[in-house]
């Protein structure tokens, strides 16, 4: 009886999982196909690979994701930081008032994030471009990284920093030494999730873009009409790059924490 | 630590000019329409009588409809496979739950893509059918493919706060139950269920709302002349070209979703007695993303 119950959990979770994976490796698989076709498999080439890598446009769009990505996250993380560490120490009603409008971007839908944006750039006469998914960017990553650093700075020993400060170091000074050492894990889970969301992003960058600057969203997008199994080539490295950090982000820590012996939750925290 | 108050002017100009301005520009277009010369913009209510035509409000109640089946199918599959997972050893729970995160991390467009050719008309499911002598069934561009498309991307954000309720319950409470005479069926309904009621209402938040305002899915899945608000509101910007009525439904739009959020939450407030100091105010909105990432620390 026992037993019975534990296959049939097992067959469950293993069915949710394989309509969860399923798509994925299908895609990978096909990735490999010599043929046009996304459903007969005619036999292993690497066409479509080198297809993907002859394509301009598509090289482009990856150029661009991945430094509107990188920018993105790197001003989002410093400015979200900064307003969090200053949000504890401003009056009550600015920090209730700032934290207020800052969940307005993440309860709003996107598409209408997007559309406020998009009527915003035309209105203030903005060509719209690379300079424009950028600033966007950066407007809908903020939000998340002062949701993620602030309860951080919250549970900071106002203590320590006096200390510092009283024994001679300079504002700045106690901020790189003091403040940021205690709230790094805040501020890296703050960045990780303003790339992924940068990185995935297509509603907002598509409103916003202009003429000829696209991310890999948006290029897929425009494909979507007509199959193209370069698509499921550049996926298919997007899932191996994905699957290999995943991974590596998370049993590196378990493995520095054996070499180190125990503790393996306060590094994984 | 005085010294760090002034920082937070920056931020207070970002948000001003990047979220505050462009909503108001969303609302002053709403309520306005192109005048004539001399006046460039007239104020009117016309936008919101307009999309009160029987025409436009069914793609706002298709839109809500599809949302609701959307949500109900994936709390029917992932409370299931929540709890079965909760129940598995505790390194397992990890790997589980780390399987479960690493599709959301992979491109929407990508993941949606794919369906589109397990779907089509000569896709593998079709070829799949076609052999075992079922015949091909038409798929894409049906309600069932946007469905199918949206329960697929969106599972895992009910799976996950789910999973986190039901494992962060106090194991005792139910064990007293059953010491106290009830019978298991009882037990979870009355203890397990009630407990893990704020991951229920999370994960419902997290699949509802995106699911309303979806609209690259429905574009891709659901063919070109497929309409849901979303893509309505697309339209109205890109090809019509009609910005204030197309404000005027965003507008809508970002009313019934900030409402329902707050009613949620209201919801999800009282009845969340047993852990009611884990979240405040402010991080709940920004639990999607976040739950995401759930694996990584």
């Amino acid at each position: 009886m026992v037993k019975e119950k534990k296959y049939v959990k097992g067959l469950c979770i293993s069915l949710c999982l394989l309509f969860l994976y399923a798509p994925l490796f299908i895609m990978a698989f096909f990735s490999f196909n010599s043929a046009k076709s996304l459903s007969h498999f005619k036999g292993f080439s690497m066409r479509w690979y080198e297809s993907l890598f002859g394509n301009i446009q598509l090289l482009d769009a990856v150029f661009v994701s991945v430094s509107i990505a990188l920018l993105a996250t790197l001003i989002s993380t410093v400015l979200g930081t900064i307003t969090a560490i200053a949000l504890t120490k401003s009056k009550r009603k600015i920090r209730t008032a700032i934290l207020q409008v800052n969940n307005l971007p993440i309860m709003n839908p996107e598409i209408v994030t997007a559309i406020s944006l998009m009527i915003f750039f035309s209105f203030i006469s903005i060509e719209k471009g690379y300079m424009t998914m950028l600033l966007a960017h950066i407007a809908f990553c903020t939000p998340y990284v002062i949701t993620n650093v602030y309860p951080k700075v919250k549970q900071l020993d106002d203590n320590l920093t006096d200390a510092a400060m009283d024994l001679g170091a300079t504002p700045f000074q106690t901020l790189v030494k003091v403040i940021l050492p205690q709230i790094k894990s805040g501020i890296m889970a703050g960045a990780l999730l303003a790339f992924t969301m940068s990185f995935d992003d297509f509603v907002i960058s598509y409103f916003v873009s202009g003429n000829g600057v696209e991310n890999i969203s948006i290029v897929i997008y425009n494909m979507s009409k007509r199959m193209n199994p370069s698509i499921y080539a550049l996926s298919t490295i997007v899932l191996v790059v994905i699957l290999f950090v995943l991974l590596l982000g998370t049993f590196v820590p378990y493995l520095i924490v054996k070499k180190r012996g125990g503790k393996v939750n306060e590094a994984l925290r | 630590m005085k010294q760090y108050k002034k920082l937070v002017s920056p931020y207070c100009f970002w948000l001003f000019a990047l979220t505050i301005i462009p909503m108001m520009l969303i609302a002053f277009y709403a309520f306005t329409s192109k005048g004539t010369e001399i006046t460039t913009f007239q104020f009117t209510l016309d936008n919101f009588f307009k999309f009160m035509d029987p025409i436009f409000l069914s793609v706002l109640m298709r839109s809500l409809v599809l949302g609701v089946l959307t949500t109900a199918i994936c709390f029917l599959i992932g409370y299931p496979i929540a709890y079965m997972i909760a129940k598995c050893k505790e390194n397992t729970q990890t790997i589980l739950i780390l399987l479960i995160t690493i599709p959301t991390w992979i491109n929407l467009l990508m993941r949606t893509y794919a369906w589109m050719s397990i779907l089509s008309n000569n896709g593998i499911i079709n070829n799949l059918l076609q052999s075992i002598g079922l015949g091909r069934v038409h798929m894409m561009y049906t309600d069932f493919a946007v469905v199918i498309g949206m329960v697929y991307n969106f599972l895992p954000f009910m799976i996950l706060p789910i999973h986190t309720s039901l494992t962060n319950m106090d194991k005792s409470l139910t064990e007293a139950s059953m010491d106290l005479g009830a019978s298991r069926i009882q037990t979870f309904f009355k203890v397990t269920f009630r407990l893990s009621l704020s991951g229920v209402l999370t994960g419902i938040t997290m699949v509802f709302l995106p699911a309303i305002s979806a609209f690259v899915i429905p574009k891709m899945l659901g063919g070109g002349q497929y309409s849901l608000i979303g893509n309505f509101i697309e339209q109205q910007f890109i090809t019509v070209g009609n910005w204030h009525f197309g404000s005027a439904v965003s507008l809508v739009l970002a009313v019934i979703v900030i409402v329902l959020m707050a009613l949620i939450y209201r919801v999800e407030k009282r009845t969340n007695v047993s852990n009611e100091d884990e979240e405040g105010g402010n991080k709940r909105y920004g639990k999607r993303k976040k739950i995401r990432k759930g694996s990584m620390h």
